[in-house]
């Protein structure tokens, strides 16, 4: 009991992260699709975490470390997804959630996970800065505004002093530093941390760490997909003798026209 | 009812982009009918340059022109935008996307609760109903989504309509910062390199990769950068070394990019650098390896040493 109170007395509040994660085709994955293209074919697809999300989800455990926090993961997705969960356990979080729905807008994911933030009591929110399926990069910005808290993406580095996250994001042409008070949404891209690979304890305590599986709050999506169509093939290329290399300026001119 | 685009600037100037987005903007318009495009620029910026959007098709611009907001506030912008959405009347915002914008658009979807989406590739088809093309899996597909509800966001990518040129001048209204504006980042450094082309805004973008060997040979990227007017990129593994700062680092994980001409150079060409190129109009490969997957995606190709090579096109462009 006394050593309880003496911790709660020098760490007056464990700090606590929420890591958003998403489970996508890996990046070597053939993209097609069924049903007359109105669906993704999953058959022979590897499904990862997705590659911005590791970073978050490394630095999360980083922090973890140094400082003593708590390392929720959180998944939009269906049971399917329960592997990619598990690895994220892996690799270092302490407990998962998963929201039982297909996420299928990014609004729609964005409520799912405001309404598990709004009274978990994170001081930090992160995200990947966009999935590598639907590539839309605006679940971070959706998500701090539903809380009316601040965010911020894509962020490179991220660190915690106090009560403060000092961060660095990327701008076009170079980048930023900025401090910004907790609590706080960054959505994470590299260089914040590197991928994090799970060993063999981490892939033991995985299996006995909580996963809560809680349904979905209600909302109607304001978009749905209708259909799907690969892009049309590429012609083959045209080689340049490299005795005459100068030869491609004036194709791209005459030819190509984008000279 | 109107259409408002979020228009960034860049040192002072409207972004290329933002005027591509006027223009898509103003030819929604036109399919939707009876919609009025109103521009929104946060920031002091040269009144001349704010009213020649009006050659883009907007008929005014709301400009609220508070020197705080020359910094990038995420949070601030969006409440001002979402503010204007509502007393706007604003059945759709446009902004193009960038990894900025994505920010702001999120932000105002939460809290307008506008639908939403993300790197549109098509004008609006509203034959029945509301919907647009975006590019899914990082250029290795694309999806028609149609969209619901009453306000709708649209982040839209480089090169989908032609930026419109007339002798139109916008309207300018001015603003100022609504009271209970939070300024939640506070900014405490800044390195940006000068007078690079930035890779949204180019037309033209010259890469190198890891078979340039070391950071101290990319004069020749350089060169041949500054001769075309392009902007410079590089691969993964390039700013993984830290040959090149991260910003120019373009793929799967990094900027995607949709040039009219993109030029590899010393670049394998593996699915992940790919996937951040594959929406450019042209690729060129430079490669001594007549193997590299890059000849496989690429339009024009030259199998040679880039050392040798890539001088030569650059005197080339010089002469012109
Ligand atoms: C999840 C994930 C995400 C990734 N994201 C990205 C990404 O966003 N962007 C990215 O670029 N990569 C990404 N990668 C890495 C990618 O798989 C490749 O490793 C990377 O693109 C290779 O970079 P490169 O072509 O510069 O180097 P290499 O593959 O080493 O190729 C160098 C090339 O240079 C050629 N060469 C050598 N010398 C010369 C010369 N003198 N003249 C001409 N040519 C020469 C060689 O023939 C070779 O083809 C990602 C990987 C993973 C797993």
């Amino acid at each position: 009991m006394s050593t309880i109170i003496i911790c709660k007395f020098i760490f007056p509040t464990e700090m606590k992260i929420l890591v958003c994660i998403t489970h996508v085709p890996d990046t070597t994955s053939k993209i097609s699709f069924s049903e007359h293209n109105t669906k993704f074919d999953e058959s022979g697809v590897q499904f990862i975490i997705g590659p911005y999300d590791d970073y978050a989800l490394a630095r999360a455990v980083e922090l973890k470390e140094s400082l003593g926090c708590t390392v929720t993961v959180l998944h939009v997705g269906e049971a399917n997804s329960e592997p990619t969960i598990r690895k994220a356990l892996a690799i270092g979080a302490d407990d998962a959630i998963r929201i039982n729905a297909n996420p299928t807008d990014s609004m729609y994911v964005a409520k799912q996970i405001a309404s598990v933030a709004k009274n978990g009591g994170y001081d930090l929110i992160l995200t990947g800065r966009e999935s590598i399926d639907y590539n839309s990069g605006v679940v971070h910005g959706i998500v701090g505004s539903l809380l009316d808290i601040p965010s911020v993406s894509p962020v490179m580095q991220l660190d915690i002093e106090n009560n403060t996250a000092k961060l660095v994001r990327e701008i076009e042409g170079g980048k930023e530093h900025l401090e910004m008070e907790l609590p706080l949404v960054a959505g994470c891209q590299e260089p914040i941390a590197e991928w994090k690979i799970p060993n063999m304890r981490g892939i033991m305590t995985a299996r006995s760490k909580p996963l809560q599986v809680v349904e979905p709050v209600d909302f109607t999506p304001g978009s749905e997909t209708v259909s799907y169509e690969n892009p049309p093939e590429k012609g083959s290329v045209k080689l340049i003798d490299p005795e005459n290399a100068e030869e491609l300026i004036d194709l791209l001119r005459n030819e190509a026209k984008v000279l | 009812m109107s259409i408002l685009v979020f228009v960034e600037c860049a040192d002072g100037s409207i972004k290329k982009s933002s005027r591509e987005a006027v223009s898509y903007a103003a030819e929604a318009g036109n399919l939707l009918g009876d919609h009025e495009v109103i521009a929104v620029v946060l920031g002091k910026y040269p009144e001349e340059e704010l009213e020649s959007l009006g050659s883009n098709g907007a008929s005014k611009v709301i400009l609220v022109d508070d020197e705080r907001l020359n910094e990038n506030q995420i949070r601030v912008y969006s409440d001002i935008l979402s503010e204007l959405v509502q007393s706007q009347a604003a059945s759709l915002v446009v902004m193009s996307k960038s990894s900025f914008s994505d920010n702001v658009g999120g932000r105002i979807a939460g809290k307008t609760g506008a639908s939403i989406v993300s790197n549109v590739t098509s004008l609006p088809d509203v034959s029945s109903g509301f919907s647009v093309n975006k590019s899914i899996f990082t250029g290795k597909a694309f999806a028609t989504v149609s969209m619901s509800g009453d306000k709708k966001i649209l982040l839209v990518k480089r090169n989908i309509v032609e930026i419109k040129e007339s002798s139109d001048k916008a309207l300018i209204e001015k603003r100022a910062v609504p009271d209970g504006c939070v300024f939640s980042e506070k900014i405490t450094g800044k390195s940006k390199a000068e007078g690079d082309v930035l890779l949204d805004d180019a037309e033209i973008v010259v890469s190198g990769g890891r078979g340039l060997r070391g950071p101290e040979n990319w004069g020749i990227i350089e060169d041949l950068a500054r001769a075309l007017g392009a902007a410079k990129g590089c691969s993964k593994p390039v700013s993984d070394l830290e040959w090149r700062p991260h910003h120019e680092h373009v793929g799967q994980t990094g900027v995607k990019v949709s040039p009219n001409l993109y030029i590899a150079i010393g670049i394998s060409g593996a699915i992940q650098h790919l996937a951040g190129v594959n929406s450019s109009k042209v690729l060129v490969a430079i490669n001594k390896d007549p193997d590299a997957p890059f000849f496989k995606a690429a339009d024009y190709g030259i199998v040679g040493d880039a050392f040798e090579i890539v001088p030569r096109l650059t005197k080339k462009v010089k002469s012109l």
